[in-house]
């Protein structure tokens, strides 16, 4: 049996994971997947973040990616990541690069099991910061020439494809070289606030088959977190990894709240299977939630199913789809034959997740959609879960 | 270069987790991932570091003679991925 | 059409017709992380 077909019927424990550890972010960048910026007060302590830690122990999950928001800005941060490498999970941790000094560089460098993974969206200030603000493509880089001084070879430099920056792959490709890093991109999701400004960024129908070719011809070494198996039906060369939506099955999220979605990508009620904090903690969640078992049974490709090309591309992204409003048992809004463009023009409003922690400034400046439904106008009144004076507030 | 008449072992760097088709195997120090697809191969890489070489252990394990070469084959990958090494 | 190929290989090794023992996977690749 392919491997693949294992994992479909989902695994004991998840492979990997996401750990969003803070909604807390020094940072507002405009396509921010998790709407981060301010704490949530209800955050994991740093005992119960041990506690999550000594399960992922026990369920021999190998590795965890946290991140956040900017999981440094946690002032237990470093002693959580040392608790994790103590206890045989591998960390690799995403970072804008604000607390990343030449001595913290030098500690990392030293630390077994720790990768760390730069995140950067242009290859120039300009574009870089249209997209994560002004001065955070020189916090990246200096966080960069500090690992790069200390001797930390191999740290990951991830790059969002946007329409800005897909002209710039061999820029991206000379920084991470640069700096004894290695590349990698992934897909823009229309989640969190990428929801707002998904029309404007993500990369168009030509782009999508500029990059993939540079996949092909380039990108041996460049990383992708198989975040462009929907693209494998542009040519006949699939792009390496699983090729499959891994949510519920092989990978999942936690949220700095201790919510358990199904993908970090889909942080919204619809994927929520649990929580931490219940009893039975994570292993139960992710062992018997609802919507994981549901996740684990066949899906149906719908419409799919007839498309020569769904063989490669397995129907795309869940979330992609599902926050563009489309059927999860249709095309990926992307879909390289054009039917899921086509399927755009006749969706009514998306899906809006109530999970939003953006600075205030950030949210109140955003993009009204022009679209019917699509959300509440800007300014209206928007239960705020952070400081929600309502006795019920929280409460689930 | 894999010599199934010495003395193996599963590598310390690594770790064997059970699924229900096999295992993950997965090297911290490398970290490549591999799934054993078979638990009978997940036996004789759990038993190699108990028997005095590779032939023992698949007939220890109950490995039949026609799945010999496959799992020879396997087993010399996993040497050269350092999953598996000279004890 | 595109040829439905092992997705699991690794760069270094050519797609075999038989039922491989071992499959080796990227830890980068599943999609859902980031």
């Amino acid at each position: 049996m392919k491997l693949v077909e294992h994992f479909k019927d989902g695994l004991n424990s998840p492979i990997c994971l996401t750990w969003e550890l803070t909604y807390a972010c020094n940072l507002s960048c405009v396509h921010c997947l998790s709407s981060s910026g301010r704490r949530d007060p209800r955050e994991l302590s740093t005992e119960e973040c041990k506690a999550v830690i000594d399960e992922l122990q026990r369920m021999q999950v190998f590795y965890v990616n946290i991140g956040g928001g900017e999981p440094t800005v946690r002032s237990d941060f470093w002693e959580l990541v040392e608790y994790a490498v103590a206890h045989q999970v591998g960390v690799k941790f995403s970072t804008n690069g604000v607390k990343l000094t030449p001595e913290r560089a030098r500690w990392l460098a030293a630390t077994d099991y720790v990768d760390v993974q730069i995140s950067l969206d242009g290859a120039t200030a300009e574009v870089n910061d249209y997209v994560r603000g002004p001065g955070s493509y020189d916090t990246a880089m200096r966080a960069m020439q500090n690992l790069s001084d200390a001797g930390f070879r191999d740290f990951k430099l991830s790059v969002v494809m946007t329409r800005h920056n897909v002209g710039q792959l061999d820029e991206f490709k000379a920084i991470a070289d640069r700096y004894g890093a290695q590349l990698r991109i992934t897909r823009l999701r229309p989640s969190g606030r990428g929801a707002d400004t998904w029309d404007e960024l993500h990369p168009t129908a030509d782009q999508q088959l500029d990059l993939y070719n540079w996949l092909v011809s380039h990108g041996e070494k460049v990383l992708t977190g198989d975040s462009f198996f929907h693209l494998n039906a542009l040519g006949s060369d699939p792009l390496p990894g699983l090729n499959l939506c891994g949510a519920g099955r092989v990978v999942c999220l936690i949220d700095p709240v201790g919510d358990v979605y199904a993908c970090p990508f889909a942080i919204h009620q619809e994927f929520l299977a649990g929580n931490v904090r219940d009893e039975g903690g994570f292993q139960k969640v992710w062992t018997d939630s609802e919507l994981f078992t549901e996740l684990r049974g066949p899906q149906t490709g719908g419409a799919c199913t007839s498309c020569s090309a769904y063989d490669a591309c397995q129907g795309g992204c869940m979330a992609a789809k599902f926050f563009t409003g489309l059927p999860l048992d249709g095309p990926d809004p992307e879909c390289v034959k054009g039917r899921g463009e086509l399927a755009l023009q006749s969706v009514g409003s998306a899906p809006r997740s109530d999970v939003d922690h953006s600075h205030r400034k950030t949210r109140a400046s955003r993009k009204v959609p022009v679209e019917i439904g699509f959300g509440p106008p800007a300014g209206a009144a928007r239960p705020d879960r952070a400081c929600d004076t309502s006795p019920l507030a929280g409460l689930r | 270069m894999f010599e199934p008449d010495q003395a193996y072992r599963c590598s310390p760097r690594v770790a064997l987790r059970p699924e229900p088709f096999g295992a993950l195997a997965y090297d911290f120090s490398t970290r490549r991932l591999s799934f054993l697809k078979t638990k009978k191969l997940v036996e004789v890489v759990r038993t190699l570091g108990d028997q005095p070489d590779v032939h023992t252990t698949l007939d220890a394990a109950g490995v039949a003679d026609e799945e010999r070469p496959s799992y020879l084959k396997a087993l010399a990958g996993l040497a050269d991925a350092g999953t598996i090494e000279r004890r | 059409m595109s040829e439905v190929t092992q997705v699991t290989e690794t760069h270094e090794e050519p797609l075999v017709e038989e039922d491989l023992l071992v499959e080796e996977v990227s830890i980068d690749g599943m999609c859902g992380v980031y």
